[in-house]
């Protein structure tokens, strides 16, 4: 049923981009200005890299009329934290510019918008200047504690989980078989504590199951949800995958014993003169080499199927003048139901290796040596 | 990498990480404890049960073997009933049989007895009668034949005769 439900949005969504491609057949081409539908290929590039980023507003999806472009979504609340103390407002006071022209005046404080980086201006300053290096000269970057795109994924999923796991929790008070969604979710906790965090990390399990549910849960709903049309890409932020491998990185560290650090850095069983050098190798592995894969296989895996989808998707229109418009939308269309399907293996598939690997590390700091 | 770095926004990773610090702790107050707890104590349960379910089949086992040893024996002791039933069914039978002849016997005997006494009895009787009927007829034939002395002399003469004879 949940796949029937992805495929049916993701048609969907693959037909709203196709539409928008038809509507671009109606106009002069000469007369390419912004605000006409993405049609080149270097706009659907940039279109896509845009939707692969978070972005201050919650934005549906845009249509043109009248050779205008009109955005169809909802602001989200910016929050910044600069010069002049704490600023809020709503990111439609923005008017979806992201060139930083639009000058937002709250207080004494002046913000632009490029690139999805919100900029202070400094005092005197029009407009937003960079330099060659891309870094504002005449601006400076508050601390932007904004519900973004991405945080208001974070806090809905979050809630949502909240509400269905401790419905769970709260019916076991009363009965002993949980009932409806409960059914559900019951199976995959016990998948995850029987297949996740038992066999990687053996008896001392249960005090590393919270961390690894919330993980498990978390990314696999932040991935499903990443897959439907408008949706977050939240699991392909680098800063959200960063945050969650560091966690893993904080606890295996915090949990890890003697018998784990005298392996580290006095492999015993091997020439003298190679310890040193295996303990520099596992060090390197242990600190940096097994969170960054962490962190970089979640957001290459996400973001690239995100990536692969709309390009797919786009095939819809760049390949128009090979093969008609109806060959090129079939094309697409099957194409991306197809990498959509994987995609749904993938977010189960993703959302497990995080957490088995997770476990393991774990698993490999609390593990007890032998006694020979 | 450069085009990682870019990617990386330090104020996201902030609120990731507080919020999820957040989440963590929530879902593990509100859900995994509970959750978790629960399953273990359900497990728990159906292991417990199981195990008793096994006791119990075990105890029905024995009770069972109990039952059929009583049940053999129950069987035994009645055959043994049943048979002394029989044989003393039989004894009394015969007893009663034998107690029953003895009576018959002792019975006919009395009567045989009896009959012979009533005979002897019968003929003694007869006897006499017929002595005094003797006496008297020969009284009467005494008195006629004594009243003529050729007669009476005749009579001693056969009588005399006959007793020879006896």
């Amino acid at each position: 049923m949940k796949v029937t439900l992805r495929t049916l949005a993701s048609i969907s969504l693959i037909f709203l981009v196709s539409f928008t491609a038809f509507a671009k057949d109606d106009k002069d081409k000469d007369q390419a200005q912004h605000g006409d539908p993405v049609n080149t290929p270097e706009e659907i590039t940039d279109y896509i890299v845009h939707h692969t980023k978070d972005s201050h507003d919650f934005h549906l999806f845009s249509y043109f009329s009248g050779g205008k472009e009109h955005h169809v979504g909802f602001g989200l609340p910016v929050i910044l934290w600069g010069e002049n103390g704490l600023t809020a407002f709503m990111s439609s006071a923005f008017h979806h510019d992201d060139s930083g022209k639009e000058i937002v005046e709250r207080g004494n404080s002046r913000f632009v918008k490029n690139h999805g980086v919100i900029y202070e201006l400094n005092a005197g300053a029009t407009s937003v200047e960079f330099d060659a290096d891309h870094h504002p000269v005449n601006a400076t970057k508050p601390f932007d504690l904004s519900i973004t795109k991405s945080v208001f994924g974070i806090i809905l999923i979050g809630l949502l989980m909240l509400l269905w796991f401790s419905r769970l929790g709260k019916q076991y008070k009363t009965k002993q078989i949980p009932t409806g969604f409960g059914r559900v979710l019951e199976p995959l906790v016990i998948y995850v504590r029987d297949e996740i965090a038992k066999p990687n990390i053996g008896h001392k399990y249960r005090k590393f199951t919270g961390y690894l549910m919330t993980v498990f849960f978390f990314i696999w709903i932040l991935n499903m949800v990443g897959l439907m049309p408008f949706g977050f890409n939240v699991t392909g932020q680098l800063a959200v995958t960063a945050a969650l491998a560091i966690f893993t990185l904080i606890i295996y560290l915090a949990s890890s014993n003697g018998h784990f650090w005298s392996h580290q850095l006095w492999m015993p069983g091997v020439p003298y003169l190679l310890r040193p050098l295996l303990a520099l190798i596992e060090l390197a592995g242990t600190l940096i080499i097994k969170p960054f894969s962490l962190m970089v296989r979640l957001f290459a895996n996400i973001t690239a199927g995100h990536i692969v989808v709309m390009s797919l998707v786009a095939i819809g229109i760049t390949m128009q003048k090979e093969m008609h418009w109806a060959g090129s939308t079939a094309l697409s269309l099957v194409l991306s139901m197809f990498i959509t399907l994987i995609e749904v293996l993938v977010a189960f598939l993703q959302a497990y290796i995080f957490t088995m690997l997770s476990a393991l590390f774990i698993g490999m700091a609390v593990e007890e040596g032998e006694h020979h | 990498m450069e085009q990682l770095l870019e990617n990386f926004s330090l104020d996201l990773f902030v609120k990731q990480t507080v919020l999820f610090l957040i989440l963590i702790f929530l879902m593990v107050k509100f859900a995994w404890k509970p959750i978790l707890k629960a399953l273990n104590d359900r497990e728990d349960g159906i292991k417990d049960a199981l195990d008793a379910a096994e006791k119990a089949r075990h105890e029905m086992e024995n009770l069972q073997a109990d039952n059929e040893k009583l049940l053999k024996e129950a069987r035994e002791e009645r055959d043994a009933m049943m048979k002394e039933a029989r044989e003393l069914k039989a004894k009394m039978i015969s007893d009663a049989k034998e107690e029953a002849k003895g009576e018959a016997d002792k019975m006919i005997a009395n009567a045989k007895a009896a009959i012979e006494s009533e005979k002897k009895a019968a003929v003694a009787d007869i006897k006499n009668q017929v002595a005094s009927l003797s006496v008297e007829i020969a009284e009467k034939v005494v008195k006629e034949e004594l009243s003529n002395k050729d007669k009476q002399l005749k009579l001693v003469e056969s009588m005399l005769g006959d007793a020879k004879l006896n």
